[in-house]
């Protein structure tokens, strides 16, 4: 018989598990087991009546051992624990059993889901009966950010923390800030112009005392834990010294290397040694050694280091390897666009007055490849454009989930055809997503525009004659139509980068099934990751717009800011410890550890754990021969005894 | 063998399979009562023993699942427990535990439906092949049909 | 002198190894002589079954008890002399956790009949005699112990006091159990006369990074003598084998089979090495781990070489029993 004094709570939430479990049965088998001096059933367990229902008890009835049969513990177990902390019952000393997401909701049958219950409840307070007090550790936060992308979302969140005085080292890969929001022409719904408001942010960033900015340079390894984690960056050799340009443009101006430029969506080219747009921070070239007649061999050329009147230009620089410092890391590495493979419905790739997205904003952008005018490959205007929707969006074909930008992407591109020609627009849409603030009245204004909205995707881009064809199915009349356009507007998904899986390894983050990384909970911590310290900020975690990645950003850097301000983090007592006296030197375990948490002391002939490393997976506990090595939390005993449980009734 | 309800263990890492068995719950997409899930921080953390425990206890089967490889919250933990499973697979082979009644899968947090598959799969499975019961009394009950009237221990 | 201290020795499904074991004491048996008449001893001695029941209860002080019990008779005869005695000791591996002859529980009792009484290339036995229990003869009725289904081990039978493990256990432990109980100094009930650890505790060979590329046997390659054995691919039971043997196998270059049993905390020696064995595999790479693991020969055979009686799941499921089995539910 167990000494221990348990209270097991079954909760109805609402009827979500009362609805299939029988949950007063539940409490009343509970009480007949080892252990367990009250058991109750209660409507909420988690409501503030629920929670001192618990307290109370423990106060009452001297508890060592709370239960609770209720949700997920990954949805309450910070609840429970802190309601039974504050009745003066360690945290570690309450035990979840997931009735709900694991039990009530995936079982009809209300017989066989109480009897689920009802095992899943021993097994719960089997584990009780073993569960030992656990005292947290904090440790220290040094009080500096890495930030890490420059688009919009690194540059809000890097702003932010920089504002509430704290150092950042924003890190972007590109040699400019500005990320993908500086290739757009307006923003919907007002129309502002993209780089009106982006611009300033970027000045703020490289004038900011606060922020020190590493373009052209990548994060390679990433080592340590919250609070001290020591961030391993490459300086990529950009060839041109920062500190000596004044950005003049001459080498530019004098390169003979020309390739397309990416900025431009290749709609334009540009040199080898260029800046990406006009307004880039900083404001100094690139040296491009892919397309470079220098360092392709194609001749000694080096004409712009000849025409630098500043010297800022030298060759053959090594890449430079720098080591830092970071209490916290915010990844902000934002978002690609689909682009349709070749042999594609839509024509893209085949037909050249068939665009993206990206091209398009390229094309209307005034500093952009046309300076601003629509014009079809032949430098006509167009008579007809079509905008298509969700293309490679809500698509089993390429990404299930909706990209959240398209369809008011669409209405601004049909706004800025109307305004920029004469032309007919075509507007195919599957359903019309305007759930932003001021976006229903900007979908109201672009109708009253007299754009042709036609429900339906568009499936097929064909070549008839001169023009291009958009077949589609509309859905209003219930017949296909076939519109004769003179350009193509694919209004494609945004997707996880290419360099995102590589991204995740580098910070141990977890990709979702679509390449997006994952946030610790969809809905409570959208900017928290499993990885403590580390932050997720825009579109990196998930397709949103402009404002929403704006507002994730400031969340980021409030989660950043807040270990940042608190100075300390409560550390998980979850981790491995040695048993010394067991530990019998084979060095099994040390190999094992992926965070190199273990080492060997030579004299005592025993493993050491260094706490703050170890992350408590347990792997170490598993090979480990002698049962020296131990889990908080998750002891041999404890799982057996969890084992055992299910099988007592 | 009618009303045979088959009992299922399933170690689950808190990162990955068992947040699939969650979203499983959250999508309230149905599948049997007979999985009894156990979480671990990762499946690094699973034992050999457990499994072996889960069956002396009357496990009719055992599912073992983690994050997908190469997507393991702490690196490599999926890497060793499919390690061990391996060579779990073959003594409980020589156990003569058939096949079907061990797994060790790969099922990230977003896989609900995957989850909800694999966990109907192994009890149906593991329903047509009929229970194990456990160890003792199965140990007991083949001295009993081997040793005429033989009490074996004590 | 006072009373001298009154010993049996009996031996149940082993090989004989423990006797010689007793004797490996060398001169030191005169000093057991000295202070313990010795009053069974099958291998020596001409002692018979009714000898022992005619003693009275607990008449012998200590009965040193080796082999596992895989018939009628081990378990009558172990019941019968932890009633004459005042002390047992479960004497050697095979009373310990079964040992050797406890692999035979991968098999069951139809199919080892099959195996030695019909398919060994050197069995001769055209009309399939098997042995019987019962035997009719002009003269009356023959008998033979009953044949388990699955060895056990000697605590299974009978209450054990002391454990003395080993294959055989060696003579300076043996030793020590003699002394310890002719001082009267006796451990609490239950103790292992053993380490505690595990045999690297002991074992002074370099231990670096444990990372190996595949696994080997003994036979297949030359070992480093320097060098711990897993480090080499070599499968050593030592890491999880109690310590307290002196290490006497890898003393000559002989990896660690396991006979000592598990040490302390932990439950199942043949499941933890398991555990620790396959994860020192250094590769990710599924399809080559599946490979590599595959084609370790017998692998249960080397995890439970000596505790299968003494394992979480004792013995193999016989399919032919199932129903049966079910049915006894």
């Amino acid at each position: 018989m167990s000494e221990r004094r348990i209270g097991v709570y079954v909760c109805h939430c609402g009827t979500n598990i009362s609805k299939t479990v029988d949950v007063e049965d539940v409490a009343k088998y509970s009480q007949g087991l080892d252990g367990v001096v009250v058991s109750k059933d209660y409507k909420y367990m988690c409501s503030q009546p629920g929670q001192e229902l618990i307290q109370k008890d423990i106060k009452e009835h001297g508890l060592d051992g709370v239960v609770v049969a209720a949700c997920s513990p990954r949805m309450h177990e910070p609840t429970f624990q802190r309601a039974a902390r504050n009745a003066g019952l360690n945290p570690y000393l309450v035990e979840m059993v997931n009735i709900r997401e694991q039990c009530s909701w995936v079982t009809d049958d209300r017989a066989l889901a109480t009897a689920k219950a009802k095992r899943l409840t021993s097994s719960g307070i089997a584990k009780a009966r073993l569960n030992r007090a656990l005292e947290t550790d904090f440790t220290a936060i040094t009080p500096r950010a890495l930030v890490v992308g420059g688009g919009i979302a690194g540059i809000e969140a890097a702003l932010k923390i920089a504002a509430s005085g704290y150092e950042v080292v924003l890190v972007e890969k590109e040699g400019t800030i500005g990320g993908q929001m500086a290739k757009f022409d307006k923003t919907f719904p007002t129309l502002d112009c993209s780089a009106c408001i982006l611009t300033p942010k970027m000045v703020e960033v490289v004038q900011h005392p606060k922020i020190e900015l590493m373009t052209y340079s990548e994060v390679q390894r990433v080592d340590g834990y919250v609070g001290s984690f020591e961030v391993t960056i490459e300086k990529k050799p950009r060839d041109v010294d920062l500190n000596l340009c004044t950005g003049c443009g001459d080498c530019t101006e004098k390169c003979p290397a020309s390739v397309l430029s990416e900025f431009d969506e290749g709609l334009s080219m540009r040199k080898s040694i260029s800046t990406a747009f006009a307004q880039a921070i900083p404001n100094a070239p690139v040296l491009d050694r892919e397309s470079c007649w220098y360092y392709t061999g194609k001749a000694k050329c080096q004409v712009c280091a000849r025409v630098c009147q500043a010297n800022a230009i030298t060759f053959d620089n090594e890449p430079e390897i720098v080591k830092e410092q970071f209490g916290v890391i915010v990844v902000a590495t934002g978002f690609d666009i689909l682009r349709p493979e070749e042999g594609n419905q839509w024509g893209y790739g085949k037909y050249p007055d068939v665009f993206n997205g990206l091209q398009f904003e390229r094309m209307s952008n005034a500093s952009g490849p046309t300076d601003g005018l629509l014009v079809t490959s032949q430098g006509k205007e167009p008579e007809a454009v079509a905008v298509l929707h969700c293309i490679g969006s809500r698509d089993e074909n390429y990404r299930e989930y909706c990209s959240r930008t398209c369809c008011m992407a669409s209405l601004k591109f049909a706004h800025l055809v109307k305004e920029k020609t004469n032309a007919e627009v075509y507007e195919f849409y599957i359903d019309m997503r305007s759930f932003g603030k001021g976006y229903e009245e900007f979908y109201n204004r672009i109708q009253e525009e007299g754009i042709n909205f036609i429900r339906g995707k568009g499936a097929e881009v064909t070549k008839k004659g001169e023009k291009l064809v958009v077949r589609g199915e509309d859905q209003q009349l219930g017949v296909i139509r076939e519109v004769p356009v003179d350009m193509v507007i694919l209004n494609t998904a945004l997707q996880a980068r290419e360099d995102a899986a590589k991204i995740a390894e580098t910070f141990s983050l977890q990709q979702g099934q679509d390449g997006w990384f994952m946030e610790l909970h969809a809905k409570l911590a959208p900017g928290k990751t499993a990885v403590e310290g580390v932050f997720l900020a825009g579109t990196c975690q998930g397709p949103r717009d402009i404002p929403d990645t704006v507002a994730h950003a400031g969340g980021a850097a409030a989660d950043a800011l807040r270990l940042m301000a608190a100075g300390q983090q409560e550390m998980s007592p979850v981790s491995a410890y040695v048993v010394e006296e067991y530990c019998t030197g084979c060095k099994v375990c040390i190999s094992l550890c992926p965070y190199d948490a273990i080492s060997f002391d030579e004299d005592g002939k025993v493993a050491v754990i260094t706490t703050a490393l170890c992350k408590g997976c347990g792997a170490c506990v598993a090979s480990c021969p002698t049962n020296a090595m131990h889990l908080r939390h998750f002891e041999d005993e404890q799982i057996l005894a969890q084992i055992e449980g299910v099988f007592a009734g | 063998m009618n009303g045979y309800e088959p009992k299922i263990v399933a170690f689950l890492c808190n990162w990955c399979s068992y947040t699939a068995a969650d979203t499983a719950g959250t999508a309230r997409r149905k599948y049997p009562a007979n999985v009894n899930v156990i979480r671990i921080m990762c499946t690094g953390r699973m034992e050999p023993t457990f499994v072996f425990k889960a069956f002396a206890e009357g496990a009719d089967g055992v599912l073992i699942s983690g994050c997908h490889p190469g997507e393991c919250h702490y690196l490599t933990g999926n890497y060793k427990a499919y390690k061990r499973s391996v060579g779990l697979e073959q003594v409980l082979s020589d156990f003569g535990i058939e096949p079907e009644r061990f797994k060790m899968t790969f099922i990230s947090a977003s896989e609900a439906d995957k989850f909800a598959s694999v966990a109907t799969e192994i009890t149906e499975t593991v329903r047509k092949l009929g229970p194990l019961g456990k160890v003792r009394d199965r140990v007991k009950s083949y001295d009993e049909v081997f040793v005429t009237g033989g009490e074996v221990s004590g | 002198m006072a009373d001298k201290l009154k010993f049996a020795f009996y031996w149940n499904a082993s090989c004989g190894g423990c006797e010689v074991a007793v004797l490996d004491i060398h001169e030191k048996i005169l000093d057991v002589a000295a202070i313990a008449d010795i009053l069974m001893w099958p291998v020596a001695m001409d002692f018979k079954e009714e000898d022992v029941e005619a003693l009275p209860d607990q008449h012998i002080d200590v009965a040193f008890i080796n082999g596992g019990i895989r018939n009628s008779e081990n378990k009558k005869m172990s019941q019968l002399l932890r009633q004459k005695s005042k002390y047992v000791v479960a004497f050697g591996a095979c009373a310990n956790f079964g040992g050797i002859p406890a692999l035979a529980n991968f098999h069951h009792k139809e199919s080892i009949f099959d195996r030695v009484y019909s398919e060994t290339p050197s069995t001769v036995n055209p009309e399939g005699v098997w042995p019987q229990e019962i035997t009719e003869v002009p003269e009356g009725e023959l008998s033979l112990p009953t044949f388990f289904n699955t060895v056990y081990m000697l605590a299974e039978v009978v209450d054990v006091d002391y454990y003395l493990p080993g294959c055989p256990p060696p003579p300076d432990l043996i030793l020590a159990a003699v002394e310890a109980i002719a001082s009267g100094n006796l451990p609490p009930r239950g103790t292992v006369i053993a380490g505690e650890k595990s045999v690297c505790h002991s074992c002074d060979r370099v231990k670096e990074e444990k990372k190996v590329t595949g696994f080997r046997r003994i036979h297949e390659v030359i070992p480093d003598p320097e060098r711990c054995f897993l480090e080499q691919g070599i499968i050593c039971a030592g890491s999880v084998t109690r310590d307290g043997c002196g290490t006497r196998c890898l003393n000559v270059d002989m990896p660690c089979r396991g006979c000592f049993g598990a040490p302390e905390g932990v439950i199942d020696q043949g499941a933890q090495l398991l555990s620790t064995l396959t994860t020192l595999l250094d590769t990710d790479d599924l399809e080559e781990v599946r490979s590599i693991i595959g084609s370790i020969p017998d692998l249960s055979g080397y995890l439970y070489r000596f505790t299968l009686s003494d394992s979480l799941m004792k013995r193999r499921i016989v399919a032919e029993l199932k129903d049966k089995e079910v049915a006894s539910h």
